[in-house]
């Protein structure tokens, strides 16, 4: 700690930050462009002037600018001298001569940075009268918007898109005051990190176009606390809805998950929800009306729901409280997962090797902070693309790490120099996945193998790290590579290992174990990840059920069977065949979903369910962290439900039990915990139905909101009685308690003032730092530092490529894979085109060409599909792009014959 | 009077090819420096010769070089360069001594690694030069066929590589931590200091940046000593010093004098007085990006401290002559319109600052100023000044402003009561 | 977007091949970069360099050499244009087979280069900017050509010319076809 003199206040304040940050974090207003707490400092935008006093004595002090000032003791400053707030309220000047002034049209206008600093620094009437510099914009695609004249030239976005995120099709052109951001061209920008520059960019140069879609001032939304449902990392958003239509997603800052960004498909995807293929309305099939209200439904259903053997179908994208009231609903032992066999094996593993607590899981936070990282078998930029970002971090933050050690004097805040100290070098990161990655480019060791290679591979390191485990045979290259990795993740002090599910292989789970034991020291914080499939992927996997061929054998012996099918296409999670068996097997189908799908389709009864914007859950990410999200509006249908409602109604039925009074999704979350031990705590993710601060509920609108009393006026004069919510702390207004919430319960930021997203820095302890009192969700696997280890010691066989066979694998894609997601227009607009990828040699032997189709046949499935050469996919394997919609899924990880088609 | 950076100079004739530069002396100080002196011994008679850098800012050359790290663990590599970028309009000393004798250049370059222990070295010299870059190629060329650059210099141990980078275009690039960056192939922006170049500089090696007259006097320096570089000047500093002159005099040119004559010497003597028919209204002593000095200041002595005294600074020491039938008001609009287009594009107050001072100067000059807009520039000269903007390009700017705005009030005062130009 | 004289920028267009084949640059052009990559550490810092020798050869860099210079680099165009359209003389738009830099400097101000301007305006019919009809000569002004001593200066292509009165253009200008 220093102490430091503030307009001659003394504070102690934190050494190694810079004066900007301390200023903040006391609380002390300073405006800023330039400066970001995910980018350091660079000094450019000149607006943190403040006045420096070489001691006491000194009257006339020397302005500088606080994001460039190291914090030492007995620094002595003034924030409020004239001088200083003069040049501050010029730099703004200075920044509106060529702004054109359109805040009344600009789709930031009042969630401005500008508008906040402008008003900030108390820069009134221009004075400049002369032209103003205009630009062209560009086309960047269907998910950001350029405006280039409302250009403040603060260069955050090159050094949030290029520098941070590693996009390399977006940079500053020109000179002088003709400086230009953007693309070389018009065209889609390539990162999947893009929506970033919308919240990264303190004026309205890069915002969200789907929100100009159906446009909405930041004040007019109602928002509430969520999390992401696009992928299993469980990224915190906050999700905007005005006129029962969801408008935008933004970023909910927190330390230890997704930080300040999210990706495309989390910020884009979530248009789903205004679908217009979604179910509203209760169905009862082959009957005269089939649409029909919930008292017919529930009549109807009474007799189902007793008469029958009732088996649940678990949903990895549905919510703990849905599945665990499936559960509870059908029994324990008549409860599947919707997931395949060799999925829910892999799986199941993962939460073994977790639940032993031998070593933790990596947050997000964690591997940013690592020091040495190793993925093996896992496409993380296409599957898990924030933690992409994070590795990015870990990589660049190394080497920086690194550099600055030869270098004290340099602080680490201080972007430009330490860039210009590290120049190319980068941190430990190897990357070992079936084909290329864009982050190949970040990584000391790449490694391109068939899966079971890849975890030979993995044995190979464990072994090395740990002699007394089993010796495995690899080439030389191999060894030489195996030895690299060993290496650094033994001089690491963080090392982290990643893996997961996409290469359904569970080999590579079991060597990603082995290698986190095997580098486990006392000095050191080793850390495992495992990618999992879906936003619950994790939380399904804890309760532990059977897979769905289990369910669909039991169906083909079993008669009398009612199904109930939760949030689950089936179709996306097994075979059509598979699932065709299943749908003819068994005697009734029950279908809660919120769009209609293949599965739906075979419903004899559908129950519209509540997407997440609707309704409120519980979501388990990959690291095991349980993370509640809220309801942002009420549903335009009373008929739309959350699927754990609904399956409470059903159970009243079944038992005849009605419940006293309403169960709130805290109460099912105790039900959860007392049904399954694994989720001791769970029910804690997030404040109660019914807390309050001081007595007063917590409001979804800010007091700027507007139009309340008309908003409704054309359909009736009187202003209706707002929504209630009795299942959180949430109103849907804006009354309520105004001040700082819990962290799980932050709908939006806002602070006096501070009217952008900039406002975080209110809500954190220190910029950049944990929010006040975060309390990022429940982490459910415990660490136990006295466990004991075991080591899997079966190592596969190397992967033999067959004559005239290949192995099938998916190849993720950060649009279009995912199933929700790829309901928005721009998600689906790029999504691939199917295709199937080999190596160029196996083309090559096979007489294909970049313009053949071919037919790939498993089993009884064919599909016919353009080929593409992979130049970095090994022989005898092939890729098809997975999860895109209207596309069968095959059997993964199977042999596939393939045969030549025409041109 | 002596001469030793231009005695070898003849306009008009060829350089010294490296047989005639070492017949005349030259290569000896290396020799001398690295059979039988230390590299700290090298910077500590430097930094006792007084030198100070002859690129604008006036710094002692030895403190600067005593900065970056030496011995055993000081990083490797370590650059030298030499700013031979030369764009500051109204300079064209460095032309002379590139395009004159690029030996004595070259070898002040190997001194100056030496002392620092640099093993890499760069010339960035400016675009336009083409001859002196023909020339400098050839003189490098033969300087590593003699030995004098390469591996193991002269037996020594010491080894360094030399190469001729020729920039694109932007006086940004002169500044020495732009220059890094364009060196880098990035764009010249400029860089925060600290860290200095000394100690992160060319890719993020410990690196100088000297201007080329600056180490074209460190042979001479180890060759004759202190006392004698001191004596060479007859001012407090130290040595000779490149004087030019421009504008309409009757013998514009480029002179090296003792440091410190006056202004008055180098127009009427060395200059030949004004053009016939033109009083002289105003100099700018150094360069574009300095105070102006009137009439009343012709005795001022050109060296540092004095010129800083009179207001102004010795800069470059080039000096551009405004006459008397020259409007300053245009002319002062002339210098913001190259700073404004040569601004980097990084800062705010520089980026958005000088074009509104470039259009307010061009809307008085066409006689639609008003009195307002001379209040606000006057205010740029504040707001604009040192250390609120990134680097020194933009207070430089203002320097001819505010002078202009004090000594030809007048000037300004008409074009906003005539509505025109009272020049045209 | 608007940028000065000869440094092109962006309009609406569709987007060209990335990927240039990389025959695209010739022999002697990929001989040249490579001496100039072996002297820079890592790839990219030889880009100020590809650049100019790509200019040198071509007479101006077109949106397929940026692309060109960006794969042999292992760049991205943008990365390329970033540093390309900064500075001065990278021309980003086609230009005469000569290109006529007038010094609009300080001294050169004094000294009246005005009237040089405007006599070759009136002799070639182009303004600062702009490429005769012939597509011999492109008129740009230029920063002080540190020839202050010989003001007006003008510089066409790799020749200085000094001292220049407005009776020399036309016996200057003859000598370029
Ligand atoms: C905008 C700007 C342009 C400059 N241009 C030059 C230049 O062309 N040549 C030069 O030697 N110094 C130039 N300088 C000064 C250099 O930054 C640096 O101080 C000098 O090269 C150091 O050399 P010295 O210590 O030998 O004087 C410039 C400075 C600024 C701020
Ligand atoms: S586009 Fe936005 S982020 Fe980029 S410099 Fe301009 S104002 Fe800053
Ligand atoms: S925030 Fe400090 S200079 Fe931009």
């Amino acid at each position: 700690m220093s102490t430091i003199v503030i307009d001659n206040k003394s504070y102690e304040v934190k050494q190694g930050k810079n004066l900007l940050e301390a200023c903040l974090g006391l609380g002390i207003d300073l405006p800023y462009f330039c400066w970001h707490p995910a980018l350091g400092s660079v000094g450019a935008c000149r607006q943190c002037a403040v006045k420096v006093y070489k001691d006491e004595h000194d009257t006339h002090g020397k302005l500088m600018m606080s994001c460039m000032e190291n914090i030492k003791d007995g620094l002595r400053v003034s924030v409020a001298d004239k001088a200083a707030q003069a040049f501050r309220s010029q730099v703004i000047e200075w920044l509106m001569t060529n702004h054109p002034h359109d805040c009344p049209v600009c789709d930031e206008g009042g969630s401005c940075h500008l508008q906040d600093m402008t008003v900030m620094t108390g820069h009134d009437y221009r004075r400049y009268h002369f032209k103003k510099r205009t630009y062209n914009n560009q086309y960047l695609g269907p998910f950001i918007h350029h405006e280039m004249n409302r250009c403040i030239q603060c260069y955050r976005c090159v050094r949030y898109y290029h520098d941070y995120a590693g996009g390399k099709d977006l940079n500053v052109f020109a000179a002088h005051n003709h400086v230009y951001f953007g693309r070389e061209q018009d065209g889609v920008l390539q990162s999947p990190f893009s929506g970033n520059l919308a919240e990264i960019c303190p004026t309205g140069v890069f915002t969200d176009k789907t929100l100009r879609e159906h446009y909405t001032r930041k004040w007019d939304l109602t928002t509430a606390p969520s999390v992401c449902q696009h992928c299993s990392l469980g990224c915190n958003t906050i999700a905007g809805e005005r006129y029962g239509q969801l408008r935008c997603i933004t970023n909910r800052f927190n330390s230890q998950v997704n930080g300040y960004f999210l990706c495309d498909r989390g910020r884009f995807g979530y248009e789903f929800v205004n679908s217009e293929n979604r179910i509203t309305q209760p169905l009862i099939r082959n009957q005269a009306v089939e649409a029909v209200d919930e008292t017919t439904l529930m009549g109807h259903m009474r007799k189902l729901m007793t008469d029958h053997t009732l088996i649940g179908i678990g949903s990895p994208r549905a919510s703990i409280e849905s599945n665990v009231a499936l559960m509870q609903l059908v029994g324990k032992e008549n409860f599947y997962q919707g997931v395949s066999d060799n999925v829910r094996f892999i799986e199941k593993r993962i939460v073994e090797v977790l639940q032993t607590g031998v070593v933790k899981t990596a947050s997000l936070q964690d591997i940013q902070q690592a020091d040495a990282i190793l993925i093996l078998g896992e496409d993380i930029w296409n599957t898990a693309p924030v933690m992409a970002l994070a590795v990015r971090q870990s990589v660049l933050k190394t080497a920086a790490h690194h550099a600055l050690k030869h270098n004290t004097g340099i602080p680490t805040w201080h972007d430009a120099a330490v860039q210009e100290l590290v120049q190319e070098e980068k941190g430990f990161l190897a990357n070992c996945t079936i084909t290329a990655s864009p982050i190949d480019e970040i990584s000391s060791c790449i490694a391109h193998n068939a899966p079971d290679d890849l975890a030979r591979l993995g044995f190979a390191v464990a072994h090395q790290l740990n002699g007394s485990l089993p010796r495995v045979l690899v080439d030389e290259d191999t060894l030489a590579e195996v030895i690299d990795i060993a290496v650094f993740l033994q001089q690491a002090k963080r090392p982290v290992i990643i893996s997961g599910t996409s290469c359904y292989n569970e080999a590579l789970i079991r060597a990603a174990y082995d290698i986190a034991v095997a580098c486990k020291t006392p000095d050191k914080e080793v850390r495992l990840a495992y990618v999992m499939p879906e936003c619950n992927s994790m939380g399904l996997a804890m309760m532990q059920a059977p897979s769905f061929e289990t369910a669909v054998l039991r169906a083909t012996r079993e008669k009398n069977i009612t199904a109930i099918i939760l949030e689950n296409d089936l179709y996306r999670n097994a075979p059509a065949m598979v699932a065709d068996l299943f749908f003819n097997s068994v005697q009734h189908c029950i279908v809660l979903d919120s769009l209609n799908n293949l599965t739906t389709q075979q419903a004899d009864i559908l129950m519209p369910a509540a997407t997440f914007a609707e309704g409120d859950g519980t979501l388990v990410n990959y690291e095991g962290r349980a993370q509640r999200f809220f309801r942002v509006f009420m549903p335009g249908q009373a008929t739309i439900q959350e699927s754990w409602k609904w399956l409470l109604k059903l159970q009243a039925l079944r038992t005849g039990v009605l419940n006293e009074g309403e169960l709130h999704p805290e109460d099912v979350l105790k039900q959860a915990e007392q049904l399954l031990p694994q989720f001791a705590g769970i029910s804690a993710s997030a404040p109660h139905h019914d807390f309050r601060i001081n007595g007063q509920a917590l409001p979804r609108e800010p007091h700027r909101y507007s139009g309340r009393t008309a908003m409704l006026s054309n359909l009736a004069v009187s202003e209706p009685k707002p929504k209630q919510d009795n299942d959180s702390p949430f109103t849907f207004t804006m009354e309520g308690y105004s001040g700082m919430p819990p962290s799980p319960l932050i709908p939006f930021f806002w602070s006096p003032g501070w009217n952008s997203i900039q406002a975080v820095n209110k809500y954190q302890q220190e910029p950049g730092g944990s929010l006040k009192n975060e309390q990022a969700g429940i982490h459910l696997f415990k660490y136990n530092p006295h466990a004991v280890p075991v080591y899997f010691k079966d190592i596969p066989e190397a992967f033999m490529i067959r004559n005239d066979r290949w192995l099938l694998f998916p190849q993720y894609h950060v649009l279009g894979s995912e199933e929700l997601s790829a309901y928005s227009k721009g998600v689906r607009e790029l999504s691939p085109e199917t295709y199937v990828a080999m190596s160029a040699s196996d083309m090559a032997r096979h007489g294909l060409t970049n313009e053949h189709v071919v037919t790939i046949k498993v089993f009884e499935q064919n599909w016919d599909l353009p080929v593409k050469a992979d130049s970095s996919l090994p022989n005898g394997l092939v890729l098809i792009p997975a999860g895109l919609h209207g596309m069968a899924v095959p059997n993964w990880n199977a042999y596939v014959i393939i045969m030549k088609g025409n041109r | 009077m002596e001469r030793p950076l231009t005695q070898y100079i003849h306009p008009g004739c060829p350089p010294f090819d490296i047989r005639e530069y070492e017949m005349t002396g030259g290569y000896s100080a290396l020799r001398k420096a690295l059979s039988s002196m230390t590299p700290k011994e090298v910077q500590d008679l430097v930094k006792d010769s007084g030198l100070k850098g002859r690129g604008g800012a006036g710094f002692s050359t030895g403190i600067k070089w005593s900065v970056v790290p030496m011995g055993e663990d000081a990083p490797r590599l370590k650059y030298l360069i030499a700013n031979a970028d030369e764009m500051e309009p109204g300079t064209f000393k460095d032309r002379l001594l590139l395009e004159g004798n690029p030996h004595q250049l070259i070898e002040g370059m190997i001194l100056a690694a030496f002392a620092i222990q640099a093993e890499e070295s760069f010339i960035f010299l400016r675009w336009a030069y083409k001859k002196a870059a023909q020339l400098l190629r050839k003189s490098i060329h033969e300087a590593y066929k003699a030995g004098f650059l390469g591996k193991n210099i002269l037996d020594s141990g010491f080894s360094l590589e030399m190469h001729l980078h020729t920039g694109v275009g932007r006086y940004m690039c002169g500044e020495e931590t732009a220059l890094l960056n364009a060196l880098e192939g990035k764009r010249a922006t400029p860089r925060a200091k600290p860290p200095y170049p000394q100690i992160s500089g060319l890719y993020g090696k410990p690196t100088i940046v000297n201007n080329v007259e600056t180490l074209c006097n460190i042979p001479h320096i180890v060759n004759n000593g202190v006392e004698w570089f001191k004596g060479l000047s007859n001012s407090e500093d130290s040595g000779t010093k490149l004087y030019g002159v421009s504008g309409k005099v009757n013998n514009p040119g480029c002179w090296e004098l003792p440091m410190g004559v006056t202004i008055r010497e180098l127009i009427e003597e060395h200059a030949g007085g004004m053009k016939n028919g033109y009083q002289l209204k105003g100099v700018l002593p150094g360069g574009a990006s300095t105070d102006f000095l009137t009439a009343e200041h012709l005795d001022i002595k050109m060296d540092f401290a004095s010129v800083q005294k009179a207001g102004s600074r010795l800069g470059t020491g080039t000096m551009v002559v405004m006459d008397d039938a020259t409007c300053p008001v245009g002319f002062v609009h002339n210098l913001q319109h190259f700073f404004a287009q040569e601004s980097c594009g990084w800062c705010t107050p520089c980026r958005e600052g000088l074009p509104w001072v470039e259009k307010m100067l061009l809307s008085l000059e066409q006689g639609s100023g008003t009195a307002a807009d001379m209040e606000l520039l006057e205010m740029h000269t504040h707001m604009l000044g040192p250390g609120n903007t990134f680097c020194a390009l933009a207070p430089g700017a203002m320097e001819p402003l505010q002078s202009a705005l004090k000594y030809f009030k007048d000037d300004f005062e008409k074009h906003i009561s005539l509505h025109k130009c009272p020049y045209e | 977007m608007i940028t000065q004289n000869i440094n092109k920028k962006v309009s609406k267009q569709e987007d060209t091949k990335q990927h240039q084949p990389a025959q695209y640059l010739t022999d002697i052009e990929r001989q040249f970069i490579d001496h100039e990559i072996e002297l820079v550490p890592h790839k990219s810092a030889a880009v100020i360099e590809a650049l100019k020798i790509v200019q040198h050869h071509r007479g101006w860099i077109s949106d397929d050499s940026v692309s060109a210079i960006a794969a042999y680099l292992q760049m991205s165009p943008a990365e390329v244009d970033s540093v390309a359209t900064f500075y001065n003389l990278i021309f980003r738009k086609p230009v005469g087979r000569h290109v006529i830099l007038v010094c609009d400097s300080i001294s050169c101000y004094v000294m009246k280069y005005g009237d040089i301007y405007k006599a070759l305006q009136e002799r070639l019919h182009v303004k600062f900017g702009e490429t005769t009809s012939d597509q011999c000569f492109t008129l740009l002004p230029n920063a002080c050509l540190g020839c202050c001593d010989h003001a007006p200066a003008l510089m066409i292509d790799n020749d200085l010319y000094k001292d220049i009165t407005v009776d020399m253009l036309d016996r200057i200008l003859k000598q370029y076809t």
